[in-house]
């Protein structure tokens, strides 16, 4: 045989073509006169200066800047340093009136305190990057140094837009390199590398928290005027999460995924502090019904490390499970609040206060059954972390929305070719899951009648009154078995006939082949869409599959008023990432979190009673007596009562929210099977996170609470939570 | 040549318009052809240059004089390149659902000429990394130590991904022959 480097070599002999001949000359000429401008212009130009002429851009660049971060899922450093870029220029750019040098310290502090080498060329003592990501981490062409000043110049026409870009992903890139870039067959030990990445991450934190204060503490500004801000740097946040999620997802086959994760610090805050009843009595949040950080843990521990404290919201690991709370009544609140208060398994001095809210089931419980074919391509360019990593992890997602009647088969093409899973009820996770996971890119793209089996599966799954689709999911490899374009157009059209639909997903680019996605998704009735993100994942595939996830309320917050009579002390844990102010609870304009039919949210509450021996505040010396109204409250019926609950809603389509209240009394309600599976799954999250206020409750304490209360548990995510406390267990004491 | 080449870049660095104009009559056709088989689509080939060129006057700080000329330039490409990728999928998305995917390069993904066939279907098979290697070494021009430079990673991992792609070339071959 041939070596068929030679045929490669031949080929791009034979194909190369030579360049235009006026864009040659105009290309010269172009750069001939940057290279003057350039020389000319050198001395004096001070980054500075550059900086104050591109605000009007900035807000714009931003926006550029987060989608170009969701589309590099690898980059989480990158993330990072961009949403504290981001921050900067947001709290500037929508500041402009005051004078905006404190913010710009912020943000220009993050070049030089990063310690890192300069662009270009790698110094002699620069560490090469890991073969799969050198491609992302190194510096991009308009990096040039200053960075600022000479990458606007080069562009010239789009000046302030590229520059946000550059000063996100020049800095970024920077970082990564510094992290990620140890060839993976040489576990250096931390070195010089390690700590300056380490001192950037401090720096970074510290701009972070500076910038956190002074969006808190902007004076003279409005609600109205101050929230949109705050809901974008969430919206960054959110952005990163998206980031971080990817990464992991793609870390089953990345070794070096324990040091990534050391990057997602940035995705969470500080847990929440003990706050004083009678200093602070108001808590006010947005829900949140992600589960992110549930599968960020999962895959770093499946992997064999403890995912870093930074990397886990236990809000969203406590709402990663289904609850059964009591269902809202017909016609009532899309959603009713159940509240339980028990002891804490980790404290017998203080309370736990459980929140559920249980969004109302979907009225299309009577939906037909969906059966969905996943038709897979499996070939060797599948194998990059947003590619078949990612599409396995969004069909988990989807998965996981399926109603137990759906039914999914797997048809792989190239490489593990033909029929990964037969027809499987969606209620079998334990079955389907596995198979999603068996997936492995690897081989060419088969000539195998990937499709046509894929269509004979459907059929034979379809039945009176169902819902039939292929879902085909690549990166533009389209050789399912039958070439010619036009030809499988008309495959397809016929089968369109038999009433299965087809989807396309595209994944990963490079050589995504989209008109031909967007034909064959045209004509076999169905979609297409590009999944960069899980993010954009959730979206197609969860949010939008067929209507089965109806947004039933929109902003849902939360208040809690404690009442210092009863309660000395209180602290909500998780959610440190919704947190909002007290006046945004009234506010309409401040966006929170949505909950979709058949949703159930749970916020848990540490409460710790007055006189209690956990009381961590000693009283204060002089204020005591003047802070203490315990006689109006008193005085009100709610004298036993610990707290009063409110809860803003708004209904889809609706722009003013309504209100539900509850009262909180200590014997409101006993914590049955459902909250002490939560509890254990808050006191997991607070052991990953290193809490202080778990005392000497440990992992095995966890899972035994977790074990006595997994329920009936229809689809195993409990039993799965189980196995991970005890990996985690595991690990700990590796440590 | 490199001797002369390297007075050049430093001449240029150091402002030399001269020098500047002959290193880049010099080297664009290279340029050019590295941005083809980088990109592998004649028209984005163009544009890289085109960024290549652009960006060269405030680039050539960074030379040094401590590699080849070819070495530095052609990182400076595989970069562009890179950056290329990078922002054309996040120009890319789609928007709301299934529906809205833009076909914006139906024409293009079709009028590739016969012969380029095997070699889109087999660069496109491999991931970037491998295309990228293979882009620098496949014209005999660069040793596997001065990829590595240029790709920023050992020479042990250009030979290694070079026997990859043989690999892979090679089990393509055999499964569209095979059948």
């Amino acid at each position: 045989m041939t070596d068929p480097f030679d045929d490669l070599k031949r080929a791009f002999e034979r194909s190369t073509p030579e360049p235009d001949v006026e864009r040659r000359k105009a290309n010269l000429a172009r750069a001939q006169e940057l290279f003057d401008r350039v020389q000319g212009a050198e001395a004096e130009q001070r980054r500075t200066d550059d900086r104050t002429n591109t605000w009007a851009g900035i807000e714009q660049g931003v926006r550029h800047m987060l989608n170009a971060l969701t589309s590099r899922p690898v980059l989480a450093a990158a993330g990072v340093v961009a949403v504290v870029g981001l921050t900067a220029l947001l709290v500037t750019a929508t500041r402009n009136a005051a004078p905006p040098s404190s913010v710009v310290v912020a943000d220009a502090g993050v070049a030089p305190e990063l310690a890192v080498s300069p662009a270009g060329d790698p110094g002699p003592d620069r560490p090469a990057p890991a073969p799969a990501d050198e491609h992302q981490a190194e510096p991009g062409i308009v990096q040039a140094e200053p960075p600022a000043t000479s990458a606007r110049e080069v562009i010239g026409a789009r000046p302030a837009l590229r520059e946000a870009t550059v000063s996100a992903d020049g800095e970024a890139s920077e970082v990564v390199v510094t992290e990620v870039s140890r060839p993976p067959e040489a576990p250096a030990p931390p070195g010089r590398a390690e700590q300056s990445f380490n001192t950037a991450i401090a720096a970074l934190e510290r701009q972070r928290e500076s910038l956190r204060r002074q969006l808190e503490g902007l004076p003279g500004q409005g609600v109205d005027e101050a929230s949109p801000r705050e809901g974008e740097v969430r919206v960054a946040a959110n952005a990163l999460t998206v980031d971080r999620f990817s990464l992991l997802a793609a870390s089953p086959s990345e070794p070096r995924a324990s040091r990534v994760s050391n990057t997602e610090a940035f995705a969470n805050e500080d847990a929440s502090p003990v706050k004083v009843a009678s200093e602070e009595p108001v808590s006010t949040f947005s829900i949140d019904v992600d589960t992110a950080s549930y599968s960020v843990v999962r895959s770093s521990l499946t992997n064999g490390y403890l995912p870093a404290p930074e990397s886990v919201r236990i809000e969203e690991l406590v709402n990663y499970f289904p609850y059964a709370y009591p269902a809202p009544d017909e016609g009532g609140a899309p959603f009713r609040p159940t509240v339980t208060v028990s002891e804490t398994p980790w404290n017998r001095d203080t309370l736990l206060m459980h929140i559920g809210i249980q969004g109302r089931r979907p009225a299309t419980e009577d939906r037909p059954p969906l059966n969905l074919v996943f038709l897979v391509d499996t070939s060797g360019s599948m194998n990059q972390p947003n590619k078949l990593p990612l599409l396995v992890q969004s069909f988990r997602l989807m998965v996981g929305q399926l109603d137990p009647a759906d039914e999914v088969a797997i048809v792989a093409y190239a490489g593990s070719a033909g029929r990964v899973l037969d027809p499987t009820p969606a209620g079998e996770r334990g079955v389907i899951l596995p198979a999603l996971d068996r997936l492995h890119a690897g081989g060419s793209t088969a000539g195998a009648a990937g499709i046509q089996l894929a269509y004979r599966v459907a059929r034979n799954m379809a039945a009176e009154g169902e819902v039939t689709r292929v879902i085909l999911a690549t990166d533009g490899d389209f050789n399912v078995g039958i070439s010619d374009p036009d030809q499988l157009e008309g495959f397809i059209a016929r089968q369109r006939d038999s009433g299965v639909y087809l989807s396309v997903l595209g994944f990963g680019r490079g050589n995504l082949d989209d008109a031909t996605m967007q034909a064959l998704a045209q004509n076999g009735n169905g979609q297409a869409a590009y999944i960069d993100t899980l993010a954009e994942a959730q979206k197609v595939l969860v949010d939008q599959l067929s209507g089965t996830l109806f947004p039933i309320a929109n902003d849902v917050k939360i208040q809690v008023e404690f009442n210092p009579a009863t309660v000395a002390e209180y602290r909500l844990i998780g959610y440190e990432t919704r947190g909002l102010r007290r006046e945004d609870f009234n506010n309409d304009r401040v966006d929170a979190g949505e909950i979709g039919a058949g949703h159930s949210v749970t916020a848990i509450y540490e409460v710790t009673p007055v006189g209690s021996p956990a009381v961590l505040h000693d009283a204060l010396r002089y204020a005591g007596r003047a802070a203490e109204p315990p006689v109006a409250a008193e005085s009100r019926a709610g004298s036993r009562e610990l707290a009063f609950l409110r809860l803003r809603y708004k209904e889809p389509g609706e722009a003013t929210s309504e209100l539900i209240e509850l009262p909180i009394a200590r014997d409101i309600g006993q914590a049955v099977t459902d909250q002490r599976f939560a509890a254990a799954v808050a006191g997991f999250g607070q052991l990953l996170r290193e809490s202080a206020y778990t005392g000497d409750w440990t992992w095995s304490d966890a899972i035994a609470l977790a074990v006595a209360n997994t329920g009936d548990d229809r689809f195993g995510y409990r039993r799965e939570a189980v196995t991970l406390m005890r990996l985690a267990e595991s690990l700990a004491e590796a440590e | 040549m490199p001797g002369a080449d390297r007075d050049l870049a430093r001449a240029a660095a150091e402002g030399d318009r001269e020098a500047f104009a002959a290193l880049l009559h010099l080297h664009y056709d290279r340029i050019f052809r590295l941005c083809f088989r980088l990109t592998g689509r004649r028209e984005e080939a163009e544009d890289l240059t085109q960024d290549i060129c652009l960006a060269l006057p405030a680039k050539l700080k960074s030379f040094r004089g401590q590699a080849r000329v070819t070495t530095w330039l052609y990182r400076i490409a595989v970069n562009a390149a890179h950056d290329r990728r990078r922002r054309d999928s996040s120009r890319t998305k789609a928007a709301e659902g299934w529906g809205d995917w833009e076909v914006n390069r139906r024409a293009t993904a079709r009028d590739t000429a016969a012969g380029l066939d095997w070699l889109q279907q087999s660069m496109g098979a491999l991931p970037s990394d491998l295309r990228d290697t293979v882009a620098l070494t496949v014209d005999g021009e660069m040793t596997h130590a001065e990829a590595a430079e240029v790709l920023g990673v050992s020479e042990g991992t250009v030979s290694w991904r070079l026997s990859e792609v043989r690999k892979r070339l090679r089990a393509m071959w055999q499964e569209e022959t095979g059948r």
